[in-house]
């Protein structure tokens, strides 16, 4: 335990190994922390970045899906009220058409009545006519007969 | 454990002798005793220590160095992490403590920790593996596989270290400033010779205590296991006291180098943190 040369010999090996530790070690080792300390932050900074714009493109969806949900029941609003619209006109439009046809079919009937009364009439009457001239042909009153018959014809 | 040959008192010289070599009439020469060690003077080189230094130095500068070569911003594999690791907790220290800007002091910081750390593990290694191993080769050989239990090692760091706190406190502080750090306090200017005396002291006391702690941990560690291995010394007597020497030797080694591993990191971690410390004041400006 002497104390001799190899104490300046160890203090050059140090400041050996000191130099190269500074010079190879220490700085690429802070250097990639220093690196890899930034992508985290960044990767952080971008992951919170995505959450917000994930948040507010929640929101407008939401949004967007209330204003749909809104027009769709309105539509469907409009739609009922035209459907119930265009129900009522044509029960209208049917119960016009349908006013028209029985006023025809009455009218026709009417006429058709008035014809048959006409030809009935006519009829009636030829065959009284027919009936007289049989009648008149075995006793002949002709002034009374034909006042009867004249009544008779206006009682048809 | 000692051969039957020699006595514990010649085991532990042995084991607390370095391998002291030096140049003599032209040729490298080794010292064979404690004595001859001592005759060979100042210009003499303690090659086990600096072989151990020097291979430590080297295991660690290699797994960092090759570390840093792959560090990226990628998922660190396992060296890189564990280097990593390392460097992250150096860095804190300094931070926590150096408050001033200087990008010598992680690295030195950072080679003080893991090189004294690694020197340290030595001490863990079984105290006669290599003794045996270089027994083999020449019986007359030292080996002391532990470099912190050398004085000249830790002295060797710790006045590199002084070195440069003087050179920072010049640097910063220009020779007037550091002069007057050292003569106008604590006392005021008017107690000169005393401020002078007692900051001298407490500069001095800096790079001795520093290593001098190193060195009083590492060789009293050294010691211990020493004395631990004489205990198993006589077990080649199969005897029940001999068999209770061994098994108590198993043990007690076991728990000391256990206990050890706290030893050995707190002694590196000591260092590292005054010498950031010391070096802190240096580049401090008072006034």
């Amino acid at each position: 335990m002497n104390i001799n040369a190899t104490l300046i010999a160890q203090a050059i090996m140090f400041a050996l190994f000191v130099w190269f530790c500074m010079k190879f070690v220490w700085p690429p080792i802070m250097d990639a922390l220093a690196a890899r300390q930034k992508q985290i932050a960044d990767g952080l900074a971008a992951a919170d970045r995505g959450k917000h714009e994930l948040e507010l493109a929640a929101k407008k969806a939401n949004q967007e899906l209330n204003a749909a949900k809104e027009k769709a029941s309105d539509i469907i609003a409009q739609a009922d009220k035209r459907a119930s619209e265009i129900v009522e006109e044509a029960k209208g439009n049917a119960k016009v058409e349908g006013d028209r046809i029985i006023t025809g079919a009455k009218a026709e009937i009417e006429q058709e009545v008035n014809r048959a009364k006409e030809g009935l009439r006519q009829q009636v009457s030829a065959l009284a006519v027919a009936g007289a001239e049989k009648i008149l042909r075995k006793e002949i009153d002709a002034k009374a007969h034909a006042d009867m018959l004249k009544t008779i014809a206006n009682e048809l | 454990m000692a051969s039957e040959s020699i006595t514990s008192s010649e085991y532990i010289k042995h084991h607390l002798q370095n391998l002291t070599c030096t140049l003599q009439e032209g040729h490298f020469h080794c010292a064979h005793s404690a004595a001859e060690a001592k005759e060979m003077g100042f210009w003499a080189l303690n090659v086990d220590t600096l072989v151990m230094s020097f291979l430590t130095g080297v295991i660690f500068l290699f797994f960092f160095y090759r570390a840093a070569r792959k560090a990226s911003t990628g998922v660190p594999s396992g060296l890189v992490n564990f280097v990593e690791w390392v460097i992250e907790f150096i860095d804190n220290s300094v931070r926590g403590s150096f408050t001033g800007r200087n990008p010598l002091v992680a690295p030195l910081a950072l080679t003080i920790f893991a090189w004294i750390w690694l020197i340290n593990l030595m001490d863990l290694v079984p105290i006669d593996f290599v003794g045996q191993l270089i027994a083999l080769y020449d019986p007359h050989m030292y080996w002391k596989l532990v470099p912190s239990t050398d004085p000249n090692a830790t002295f060797g760091l710790s006045l590199s270290v002084f070195v440069l706190v003087v050179y920072y406190s010049i640097k910063m502080k220009g020779p007037g400033g550091f002069f007057a750090e050292l003569a106008y306090q604590p006392f005021g200017k008017f107690a000169a010779p005393i401020n002078l005396f007692l900051e001298g002291v407490s500069l001095l006391s800096k790079p001795v205590s520093l290593s001098l702690r190193l060195f009083g941990n590492m060789y009293a560690g050294e010691m211990i296991f020493i004395l631990i291995a004489l205990m198993g010394g006589a077990w080649a007597t199969a005897s029940v006291g001999s068999v209770t020497l061994f098994g108590s030797q198993i043990l007690l080694s076991l728990g000391w180098a256990i206990f050890h591993i706290l030893i050995i990191t707190l002694q590196a971690f000591i260092f590292m943190t005054l010498t950031i410390v010391y070096l802190d004041m240096a580049h401090q400006e008072h006034h």
